[in-house]
């Protein structure tokens, strides 16, 4: 049953299906209710990454190293676990952006550069073409191959036949139709392909199932289970390699590592991937169930890899059939006819998928950012001029997705029987790994710059070209085999294969090491050589910190335009009613009835690009809009606005740390609050214990001596008479104690009366002396007085200042030894303060003392042996009442030498009282 | 600045323990030719650390915060 119109008709009925899920996809799409919408349906659809490649290949490449495939799938397992960090903020930055494609991507990231744009494009395409020739070479070998059916015949030589019957002409040409149904039917402003991604996750089911059915068939039909076939192989001694495989040739350990990392950037950067992962993303969550299905995908389709190959080995006598057809030949051997026909659907799925999604994502870079940069800057065109020009976009398209498949072709005739398909399949991989610096770099790091991208870019692909296409040219014959062993000019340094004289390591290896070096070093440097422009900087802080912006990104436009010029230009590329529909419906949102109502400012206008760019990328719908609205520079005073913008964040951040300070000193002032408040309760207790104590002390002689009297009612005259004495000076003493606490206690809390006058100091001092002469008079201490001659008058209280007199004249006549005691009391003055001086030759205090003195209920002397002669509060209120008139009361003294207690009290304003006194008392 | 979440956290734990599992030296243990049930051991490991790997991701990144 496997004649060429069967396979052929099959063939057109599966890609019809295709075309019904595609139809209905857009369908749904349309009536609101997308089927891509759906976490499943994304993870399917980046299985775009199994191509023919993996369908046929990954067994080719274990029949002869064994699990050396694996790496190509376990590197994008890890990749998609930092997918939820990279390629989520890629998916944000080109929903923002309105990004068509990787180039446009790369280039908005640069500036809007077209120039960057530009190269980035020619790099895909010239690092895909390989790949895109894989997937011809694979198709139409299957197809060759089950023609033969039931003979199994390797396919003829590339080139042995005419072009016109070479299956693998056919086959790119039905490709690039197919493409082109699929993929430029209408122009979108979103760009994006709601029907195709529906047709490659329904591909992506068909593969697997038609890759899991041959892999089940071989291993429990075709051999005894998994056990049985390796048991099997293991007895074949040409097959023992393959069940240690790892590190038996040199460098193997290094090329498992650097298929990995090669893999983890083919899954961001392959176009295809790129296009299905990040552009058709409809909503970033779906990247968490992408997260672990992808990967189950990707298990399952290499669980029996292994056991194909090793089926295929066992099976075929060594070198008869070609290893990258075991898949298909095995069922044919086994005359299992519908098995091999859906193997054969089932490449054709991997290819067709790889190809449509791979050409379209090529097509629209090669059109926005190649060929209208340059056919807009060209005036010979006048396209600027030109009416509509969304046919033409869809024309450019067309005509470069047959192109890309005609070079695929063409690549195939070079180079296609050189190599295994994996090995044409990493020289792409190797290829598109040179876009992750400059895409890395610059989603990470604000510091990458326009000429740093473009450095890095020319110098990877630089090496690229040398140490993988040349090669592979010289392989294929198109190159002298010469250069490649010998060097070029025999300089055996400069082999490419052998860069610098680095040998053993495989071809892809040695190139990455190299592209890498000169790529990531170039970014590098070229980033740092100069600083970058105003608009750079603002495109770079736009992909940054894309986390942070909350609505649409800032534009530079500033200058003003009219809304139905704007409208007119956008209707050029996406049609004259398209553009009136996107327009209308933007009126509506700022709330004006028509179009014409619509401002042309800085909004409308970043609107218009924004349309344009979803259709023809940043950089050309820059220039576009351009023509009708002017750019002006970026200023200052934007970038600083984007500066701000960032330093809100940490100016918000500092005031809340200030707050923060601000609440731990207030908290601080509390705790000392609250400590002061402990300790003057602590005072008052004191304070309160004390007067106790002193009250109580005359209080127990009066009562002792007064019991005395009560109980001996026949006690002497004398005796009777000296307790009664004791009795009424003890009961003064207790009287004048609560006066001086009911004082003190008055002036501490500011209920005193002062009764303030202008006071002479003279008059004072004199009176003093009067009323105290009878005490010292008694105590046989002589009194002499200094008074200086002009004294200025004090605000004082005539009353208290004469109480501070009085206390310090007895306290001095007190200590004063009886009989051979000196006084002298001293008033001086000089501009603004006038003095008095109270000066004893009696014990002295010495001076740990005469802090404690001015103390409440301190008195000097040995408490237990001396019997107090004062209240202990004398000296604290004397005290008082000078600082209470802005003055000072000290002592100055030594033990045994006499001490002197003095005070001073401002002068009060105005002459002092001329006149003089004479000395003496 | 916004502060990295625990599954984020967990994310990038599980992508080094990734490459560790599917590295040299680890590799190396398993690269001897012993069989388990006739498979040899390589293989058994590679495709059962891989699946655990795949594992782990779907219950850190769809599980519950």
């Amino acid at each position: 049953m496997l004649q060429g119109w069967v396979i052929i008709t099959v063939s057109f009925a599966y890609i019809g299906l295709l075309f019904a899920v595609a139809w209905f996809a857009d369908k749904r799409a349309a009536a609101g209710r997308s089927i891509i919408s759906n976490a499943w349906v994304y993870s399917l659809s980046l299985a775009v990454y199994a191509t023919a490649w993996t369908f046929y290949g990954s067994v080719g490449r274990a029949a002869t190293d064994g699990v050396g495939f694996l790496p190509i799938y376990i590197g994008p397992t890890l990749m998609m676990l930092l997918g939820w960090f990279v390629l989520r903020k890629m998916v944000r930055i080109v929903r923002l952006n309105r990004t068509t494609s990787l180039a446009d991507f790369v280039a908005s990231r640069y500036g809007k550069s077209a120039l960057i744009g530009g190269l980035v494009t020619i790099i895909a395409v010239i690092g895909i073409l390989p790949y895109i020739s894989l997937q011809l070479k694979a198709v139409s070998n299957s197809f060759q191959i089950l023609l033969g059916y039931p003979e199994i015949v390797m396919p003829p030589k590339v080139g042995s036949m005419v072009v016109m019957q070479d299956t693998a002409f056919y086959v790119a040409l039905f490709m690039a139709l197919f493409a082109i149904a699929f993929g430029t039917r209408q122009l979108d402003a979103a760009e994006r392909h709601e029907g195709m991604v529906a047709a490659i996750a329904f591909e992506s089911i068909v593969k697997l199932i038609a890759f899991l059915a041959v892999g089940s068939y071989v291993a429990f039909f075709m051999y005894d289970g998994l056990g049985d076939l390796f048991a099997r192989a293991a007895s074949r001694p040409d097959l023992g390699i393959l069940m240690a495989p790892l590190g038996a040739a040199a460098g193997s350990y290094a090329s498992w590592v650097w298929l990995t990392v090669l893999s983890m950037l083919a899954i961001i950067f392959l176009p295809r991937q790129f296009q299905v992962a990040v552009i058709e993303n409809t909503d970033e969550r779906h990247l968490r169930r992408a997260a672990w299905v992808f990967p189950l995908y990707m298990l399952a389709i290499n669980i029996f890899v292994l056991p194909i190959a090793f089926g295929g080995v066992l099976h075929f006598p060594q070198g008869e059939v070609d290893a990258d057809t075991f898949v298909l030949t095995l069922p044919m051997v086994q005359k299992a006819e519908g098995l091999a026909l859906l193997v054969f659907i089932g490449g054709l799925s991997a290819a067709t998928g790889m190809v449509i999604v791979e050409t379209i994502a090529l097509s629209t870079m090669i059109c926005n950012d190649l060929v209208m940069p340059v056919l807009l800057r060209t005036r010979a065109f006048r396209l600027t001029e030109q009416r509509d020009l969304s046919s033409l976009l869809l024309d450019i398209r067309r005509a470069a997705i047959i192109a890309l498949l005609m070079g695929g072709y063409f690549y195939y005739l070079l180079a296609g029987e050189a190599y295994a398909l994996v090995s044409i399949g990493l020289i792409s991989f190797a290829a598109v790994a040179q876009f992750a610096p400059a895409v890395i770099g610059g989603l990470y790091w604000k510091g990458g710059t326009r000429l740093g991208a473009l450095a890095g870019l020319s110098a990877g692909f630089t090496v690229w070209v040398y140490t993988l296409l040349l090669p592979a040219f010289a392989k294929s014959g198109w190159l002298d085999a010469e250069l490649v062993e010998q060097g070029p000019w025999g300089l055996e340094l400069l082999r490419p294969t052998q860069l610098f004289g680095l040998a053993g390591l495989d071809q892809i290896t040695h190139a990455m090491i190299w592209s890498m070096i000169a790529n990531v070093g170039a970014y590098l440097i070229g980033s740092v050589v100069r600083r970058q422009s105003a608009a750079e900087h603002v495109q770079a802080t736009l992909f940054v910190d894309v986390y942070q912006q909350t609505g649409e990104p800032g534009s530079a436009w500033r200058g003003a335009t009219s809304a139905s010029a704007l409208q007119t230009l956008v209707g050029r590329f996406l049609g004259p009613a398209r553009a009136a529909e996107l327009f209308m419906s933007y009126a509506r949102l700022r709330g004006v009835t028509s179009v014409d109502e619509l401002e042309g400012d800085r909004d409308l206008v970043r609107f218009a690009e924004l349309q344009l760019a979803g259709t023809i990328g940043a950089a050309s719908a820059k220039t576009m809009v351009a023509t009708v609205a002017q750019e002006e520079p970026l200023g200052l005073e934007e970038v600083m606005t984007i500066i701000d913008e960032a330093s809100q964040v940490i100016a918000y951040s500092h005031r809340l740390e200030e707050k923060q300070q601000e609440l731990e000193s207030a908290t601080l002032e509390l705790k000392a609050a609250n400590e002061r408040l402990k300790e003057l309760d602590r005072l008052k207790d004191d304070f309160i214990s004390t007067v106790t104590h002193e009250l109580r002390t005359p209080l127990t002689s009066i009562r002792a001596f007064s019991e005395i009297l009560h109980d001996n009612p026949d006690l002497e005259g004398v005796e009777r008479q000296r307790f009664l004495a004791l009795v009424i000076k003890e009961s003064e003493r207790l009287t004048r104690l609560i006066n001086q606490v009911l004082d003190l206690a008055k002036i501490e809390s500011g209920l005193a009366e002062w009764r303030t006058a202008e006071l002479d100091m003279r008059e004072i001092v004199l009176e003093s002396l009067n009323a105290t002469s009878a005490i010292f008079k008694a105590r046989g201490v002589q009194v002499e007085m200094r008074i200086s001659p002009v004294t200025p008058r004090v605000m004082a209280d005539r009353d208290r200042l004469m109480q501070v007199l009085l206390n310090l004249l007895s306290n001095a006549a007190k200590f004063c030894t009886p009989g051979s005691g000196r006084v002298e009391l001293r008033l001086s003055c000089d501009a603004s303060t006038v003095r008095v001086d109270v000066s004893d030759n009696g014990v002295g205090i010495s001076a740990e003392n005469q802090a404690l003195i001015f103390e409440k209920f301190r008195q000097v002397g040995d408490t237990l042996t001396d019997k107090p002669s004062g209240t202990g509060l004398g000296l604290a209120i004397c005290r008082r009442i000078v600082g209470h008139f802005g003055g000072r009361l000290w002592v100055e003294s030594e033990p045994g030498r006499g001490s002197v207690f003095s005070f001073d009290l401002p002068a009060a304003a105005g002459a002092a009282d001329p006149g003089s006194l004479a000395a003496g008392a | 600045m916004r502060k990295p979440s625990l599954r984020a956290y967990r994310i990038v734990s599980l992508f080094l323990l990734g490459c560790l599992l599917f590295n040299y030296p680890v590799l190396a243990l398993f690269n001897v030719g012993a069989t388990a049930a006739g498979v040899p051991v390589l293989y058994v490991y590679l495709f059962v650390a891989w699946g655990v790997t795949i594992a782990l991701a779907a219950v850190v990144i769809e599980g519950g915060t």
